[in-house]
């Protein structure tokens, strides 16, 4: 009550529309490119389908989404419900989690956030698409036994979430440099040079880009299922359109050559 | 009463029906009045398919909006959830929704190219005061309406924007903090707000609009529309037949003409619905794809793109600007004393006003002038007929330096808009000051500026090259 109290009073005070960040995502290293050509992959859409069910939706949920939706990415109603359904719910239900909330945040210290809209509500014009984040974010954690879970994120830092998939990519460390700070030569600032594989994973560094990126070609499909459809609709309707300009403005041009 | 017309003898079964009709609706004068043989002038360049475009839109929104209304749920826990019902599970539902989405946008686009258009070829002169008026009016609706519909999608902007702005009227003295409870119906944002804005915006707002577009149509047919070159064509008729020389038939010249803007319009909207919905996070903002959390506040509220200029001038008061108002108001005050040609005692009133507005600009927060300025800067567009003071109508016969000015005009306003998507930053403030000075200094020294300079001849008849 006193939060929302604050950040109902707050924007009263200030008069201006910033306030302090009261969420995670701020900050971070540049994003990677996400490979879009995975997006058009049916099997990558599969294989990013099968590692979200299998390692995703234990915690997160996609409560907008709907499991025979996948029939769209090429998987059959049989496929769906032997192979990715685990809670025994019906195919054309949502995808929930049977994770208490309260425990969720006694354990990771917020609820995991839905993730049906994550690749869209991720994007930022500066940075990159929310794929490109997911993208990056999936490969950026490192090990920090400062935090609390033992990981942390160059994309999401203090991210909540312990790397999950650590056994497919293995363990890696984050290398950081003292460097002198270019605007002021008296201070050093804390440069991040890249990561620095510890202990191998099941998955070749290669093989773990490619994994993550049909994950995140996933998400992204997942955020808006067809975009794809409305494109390739829309190719269509502009070439309708192209066409019917031409017809007005050659209709127009035989009824305006009477005005003198 | 119109007499009661007999069908003449023979006649086909069409023209009979329509004697029936005429004789208890006038369908076939309406028909002529406002299509047939409504005369406008022959010379409408570019600018002059932003006001179908803009009754083009009003209907997307419309039908797109009763679809919506369908499958939409106003209710806080349930208002998300059913949006994303509507782009996934409702056949079709999430091309409904990108045109209702993006044609908010767009409304906005051939309003403000069309509110142009009128403010270059000085449309809003006599006689077309009322016609300005009444488009004032509208699109002072269309902003109400636009910032309703924006929470309905109860995402985290829809959310924090509009918190934002009704806490906006918490500054207003002595009745702001109650007014804001009404407005909102709860302490918070809540779920009473989401069902009074759906409400609003689902059947107030729109009755009104649609009353207000109807006494638009219905004034600008009365007195007939203006022109590029600012000329009355009605002055020149042919003397047989009284039709006006440089008129033609609204039907089919322009529907004809219409049709090509609509669907060069139709292109470019198609584009954006078919292959960046979004727009960049423009049309729609990326954290609306997350639910509203009262508890989480985003980093950067920014309202939509085209409210941005009005928020830019609301951030742009502070105290140096409010002080500056208070020497320009005590300015203009001297001025009117030794130069105007008034009464004692209206100079004596002219003098106790000033103070008056000193002591109140000094007393009430600097956020209750943001507000204030933020409203002015619509509602001045209102008086204009009677601020323009230039003996032509068009900018085509106005001193050269005027197209610099209305360009400045344009530039400044884009600036103003690019400003208040931005995060506030020292410089940002500084010059959104000067361009919400600008703004207003354009309007209100009008009646002087527009006076001076050479005018050029204004022609007998409009400029017109055959096609």
């Amino acid at each position: 009550m006193k939060r929302l109290l604050l950040a109902f009073v707050l924007p009263l005070l200030t008069g201006l529309a910033v306030l302090t960040p009261a969420q995670g995502a701020a900050g971070g290293i540049a994003w990677d490119k996400f490979p879009t050509s995975r997006l058009t992959d049916m099997a990558a859409l599969q294989n990013g389908a099968k590692l979200f069910a299998n390692h995703c939706l234990n915690c997160h949920a996609a409560s907008y989404m709907r499991y025979n939706r996948l029939r769209d990415i090429g998987l059959t109603e049989e496929q769906i419900a032997n192979n990715l359904i685990f809670t025994g719910v019906k195919v054309g239900e949502t995808m929930k989690v049977s994770m208490d909330p309260k425990d969720a945040k006694d354990w990771f210290g917020k609820v995991p956030p839905d993730l049906t809209l994550i690749a869209r509500s991720r994007s930022d014009g500066a940075k990159g698409s929310g794929a490109d984040y997911i993208y990056t974010y999936l490969r950026s954690y490192y090990r920090d036994e400062t935090k609390p879970t033992g990981w942390n994120n160059m994309a999401f830092p203090n991210v909540g979430m312990p790397h999950v998939l650590w056994e497919m990519q293995g363990q890696q460390r984050a290398v950081f440099v003292d460097e002198k700070d270019p605007h002021n030569t008296a201070k050093t600032v804390h440069v991040f040079k890249g990561f620095e594989q510890v202990t191998p994973g099941t998955l070749s560094a290669a093989d773990y880009n490619i994994a993550m990126a049909d994950l995140t070609a996933f998400l992204q499909w997942m955020a808006e299922p067809n975009q794809s459809d409305r494109k390739r609709l829309g190719v269509w309707v502009l070439l309708f359109l192209a066409v019917f300009t031409v017809i007005a403005w050659r209709l127009n041009a035989s009824f305006w050559k009477d005005i003198k | 009463m119109a007499e009661f017309k007999q069908a003449p003898a023979g006649a086909s079964v069409g023209t009979q029906f329509m004697t029936w009709v005429d004789n208890r609706f006038p369908a076939s004068k309406l028909y002529k009045e406002h299509l047939s043989e409504y005369y406008a002038p022959k010379n409408f360049n570019f600018f002059y398919f932003f006001g179908a475009l803009s009754l083009l839109v009003l209907v997307i929104q419309i039908v797109t909006g009763i679809f919506l209304v369908m499958h939409y749920k106003p209710d806080a826990a349930k208002a998300f959830e059913s949006v994303e019902y509507i782009m996934r599970d409702v056949p079709w539902g999430w091309l409904v929704r990108y045109m209702h989405s993006t044609g908010a946008s767009a409304f906005f686009i051939v309003v403000y190219m069309h509110m142009f258009r009128g403010m270059i070829y000085g449309s809003y002169r006599k006689p077309r005061e009322l016609v300005w008026i009444f488009g004032c009016a509208i699109f002072l609706c269309l902003m109400a309406e636009a910032f309703m519909g924006y929470l309905l999608p109860w995402g985290q902007m829809s959310y924090w924007g509009a918190q934002v702005i009704i806490n906006l009227f918490a500054a207003i003295p002595f009745v702001g903090p109650d007014l804001s409870l009404l407005i909102r119906g709860d302490y918070v944002v809540g779920d009473a707000t989401l069902n009074r804005f759906f409400s609003f915006h689902v059947i107030a707002v729109p009755l009104v609009l649609l009353g207000l577009v109807v006494a638009h149509i219905i004034a600008l047919h009365e007195v007939g529309s203006n022109n590029p070159d600012g000329i009355e064509i009605k002055a020149k008729r042919d003397p047989k037949t009284g039709i006006p020389l440089d008129g033609i038939p609204f039907h089919p010249y322009y529907t004809v003409h219409d049709i090509v803007g609509v669907s060069v319009f139709l292109l470019l909207f198609s584009a954006v619905i078919f292959f960046a919905p979004e727009m960049g996070g423009y049309f729609l903002e990326y954290n609306n794809f997350i639910p509203a959390d009262p508890l989480t506040t985003p980093l950067h509220i920014a309202p939509v793109w085209y409210f941005t200029p009005y928020y830019s001038m609301l951030r742009a008061v502070t105290d140096p600007l409010v002080n500056v108002f208070a020497v320009l108001v005590a300015v203009g005050a001297v001025l009117a004393v030794l130069r105007g040609g008034f009464s004692t005692a209206v100079k004596g009133g002219v003098l106790v006003a000033a103070l008056a507005v000193i002591f109140m600009l000094k007393t009430f927060d600097a956020k209750f002038w943001g507000v204030v300025i933020m409203g002015l800067g619509v509602m001045i567009m209102f008086p204009l007929p009677w601020l323009d003071r230039s003996p032509v109508k068009s900018i085509r016969y106005r001193p050269d330096w005027n197209k610099y000015l209305y360009a400045l005009f344009v530039i400044n306003f884009f600036v103003l808009g690019y400003l208040g998507i931005k995060p506030p930053s020292d410089i940002g403030t500084l010059v959104s000051q000067a361009g919400t000075l600008f703004y207003f200094g354009f309007f209100l020294l009008m009646p002087w500026w527009s006076q001076i300079g050479e005018f050029k001849a204004v022609p007998d008849r409009v400029t017109f090259q055959p096609h």
